[in-house]
């Protein structure tokens, strides 16, 4: 049994250098292709529905999904089904409520949409800190997972990995735009669903696809043994499971690089298709993770070569395997594919995180070249040319900013990191687009208020939970009792845009009031929308 | 935005069609948001508040009822996603086109 702690992975390298290397022509094609504004943030509009769909699922499906997931069932079975539930069941509110009136509003990122009536300045500068503040915390967790897991599968130290990394996402952005960035997303997406299938498909294989047959040989190997098959631990408490339920369905409806991927495609009927396969990839990605970490649990619990003794000898087949618990989908590909299936699934790994990378980067530098700058700072005055180059170099910037962070949270425990991106998404980019979009009261003074109440609630009552204040602070007892705010910090926002709206009666709001009827036309029905003709 | 295309938005704006597929759209949109969030937080709660009704085996097995309920869910997320855009990209999509072309 190779170890992928200690052995060099060549198989890993190769398949992974392969990778890079095809993705590197892609970006020279992109580049290549890559001439206007429109092209560098949007692909130009000519990405497909079905393409859309799949680099979707590549920018959502994260090496902590897959990992994570599968970790979490073979450490605890049934709970990890509960949990990769939530992930999923934001898609179809971001179908309903914002895909095509996104796509019909706005050109390059959703502060497009949220200012289309309401004064740029205030509502581009709220719309970029709540992106940046998504993409910060959501490159963190990214980077610092990225780092243990690039060291522990090819052994290469973690700031050299965290070097690469950084550097890969760079390239891709700054030279290869929104294009390059799609395709790197699809390509993965294909590899992770091809490997994912392979691995759930041997493992229903062995049991001659009789999954109450897995289930038992499950059961007889855990040492939790029937109890896996019922819920556990993860849902303490009902608050605390409906506050992570609204962070996790209404937080993709405010992730800025996924809400950028519905102006990649030509029209609001092209953005409705993306969404339906996009939910179609992911709920059948983790439908396989479930099968995965099942088979995990019978091809590597009865087998002591995957586990570490403890000091008496004794095997934990929770905590023991060999590192940890989030490895169960690796060693399982070895168990059913060989080495060669290892290395593949290593590779994969990594360009499952240089793609959720990428998305990141290119929202980020987005938000400070379209939003910022050229909308904020420097009003009308700006060329396209001037506007794509500052977004290259902001893309630089975010990649050593990334790789900087991603050094100094090396040893922090930055498992709530993503939690708090969903958080912000869903108390602040979300109910700020929400509103402005099918609300005529909603004004600049209440969006902007109830914005930054949703992020500050959000940031505030993450530091003071249990995760931070005591885990990571090392304080006895937390100032605020659960770990996800978003049931409070999402209330403060609605309540906020909601309250300060109504009070506004200035000049502005009646202004914003009376632009709301063209909004709501336009938004219904894509007459004057960017990139596609008006039906 | 230009004069001609503020005039198209007026014309929309008074057609009655426009005013009925906002309705329908709205109703089935926010229907369909609810009754997934109907369906997905009565997992939850059901997880928080029974949990032992999950851990039911289904017919004697290993298998309980939580297996297929939880990919119930997943199941569903995908269907009214379905549902919604077989819908969105014929009725209302050629109502949206019926109604853009006589304004212009």
């Amino acid at each position: 049994m190779p170890n992928p702690a200690q052995t060099l992975n060549v198989e890993a390298i190769v398949m992974f250098l392969a990778f890079v290397a095809a993705t590197l022509v892609i970006t020279k094609w992109a580049a290549s292709r890559t001439r206007s504004a429109a092209d560098f943030y949007a692909a130009g509009g000519s990405i497909t529905g079905f393409q859309n769909g799949l680099a979707i699922a590549g920018d959502y499906m994260s090496a902590a999904s897959f990992l994570g997931i599968s970790g979490l069932v073979f450490s605890s079975g049934f709970d990890g089904l509960i949990y990769s539930v939530g992930w999923l069941v934001g898609w179809p509110i971001v179908l309903f409520l914002i895909a095509e009136r996104l796509r019909n509003l706005g050109r390059y990122t959703f502060a497009d949409v949220a200012a289309f009536r309401l004064e740029a300045r205030p509502i581009r500068t709220l719309s970029a800190v709540g992106t940046l503040a998504v993409v910060a915390f959501y490159l963190i967790a990214q980077m610092v997972g990225a780092g243990k897991l690039i060291e522990l599968l090819f052994g290469l130290p973690y700031l050299y990995a965290e070097i690469l990394v950084g550097a890969l996402m760079v390239t891709y952005v700054a030279f290869g735009g929104m294009v390059a960035t799609t395709w790197v997303q699809i390509i993965k997406a294909c590899l992770l669903l091809g490997g994912a299938t392979f691995m759930a498909a041997m493992v229903l294989v062995h049991f001659s696809f009789s999954t109450e047959a897995m289930f038992r040989a499950a059961t007889e190997v855990h040492p939790g043994g029937i109890s896996i098959m019922a819920p556990g631990k993860l849902v303490a408490d009902p608050i605390s499971a409906v506050s992570l339920g609204l962070a996790l369905m209404f937080g993709t409806a405010g992730l800025p690089h996924i809400l950028m991927r519905f102006f990649t495609v030509r029209d609001a009927r092209a953005a409705r298709k993306s969404v339906f396969f996009a939910t179609g990839f992911i709920g059948y990605f983790y439908i396989l993770t479930f099968i995965i970490g099942f088979g995990a649990i019978t091809l590597l619990m009865s087998d002591p070569a995957y586990f570490k003794a403890g000091a008496d000898g004794v095997i934990d087949k929770v905590g023991g395997l060999l590192g940890g618990s989030n490895m169960a989908a690796v060693h399982l590909a070895n168990a059913v594919g060989g080495s060669l299936f290892l290395g593949f699934i290593s590779a994969v790994a990594f360009a499952t995180i240089l793609a959720v990378v990428a998305g990141l980067t290119l929202a980020g530098a987005s938000a400070v070249s379209h939003d910022l700058y050229a909308n904020v700072f420097a009003k009308d005055r700006v060329s396209e040319h001037t506007e794509v180059r500052l977004s290259k170099i902001a893309a630089v910037a975010i990649g050593v900013v990334a790789i900087l962070l991603g050094y100094v949270f090396e040893k922090q425990n930055v498992a709530f990191m993503v939690g708090l991106a969903f958080a912000v998404a869903a108390s602040c980019n979300f109910p700020v687009l929400l509103m402005s979009v099918f609300w005529r009261e909603t004004t600049t003074r209440g969006a902007l208020i109830g914005g930054f109440l949703g992020l500050a609630s959000a940031v505030g009552m993450v530091i003071l939970s249990p995760a931070v204040w005591v885990k990571t602070f090392g304080f006895p007892a937390a100032l605020f009792p659960y770990d996800n705010p978003a049931l409070f910090s999402m209330s403060a926002a609605f309540l906020g845009i909601y309250l300060f709206s109504k009070l506004d009666r200035s000049a502005r709001a009646g202004r914003e009031r009376a632009a709301f009827e063209a909004q709501f036309v336009r938004s219904e029905t894509g007459i004057g929308a960017v990139g596609a003709s008006a039906h | 935005m230009n004069a001609e295309a503020s005039a198209l938005i007026e014309k929309v704006q008074r057609d009655p069609e426009f005013r009925a597929l906002v309705r329908r759209r709205s109703a089935f949109a926010w229907g369909l948001s609810a009754l997934m969030a109907a369906i997905y937080f009565g997992f939850i709660l059901v997880v928080a508040f029974a949990p032992g009704l999950l851990g039911t085996p289904i017919a004697g097995g290993v298998t309980t009822i939580g297996i297929p309920l939880g990919l119930g869910v997943i199941l569903a997320a995908f269907v009214l996603t379905g549902l919604y855009v077989r819908r969105a990209n014929s009725e209302f999509d050629a109502m949206t086109r019926a109604i853009v072309e006589r304004a212009r």
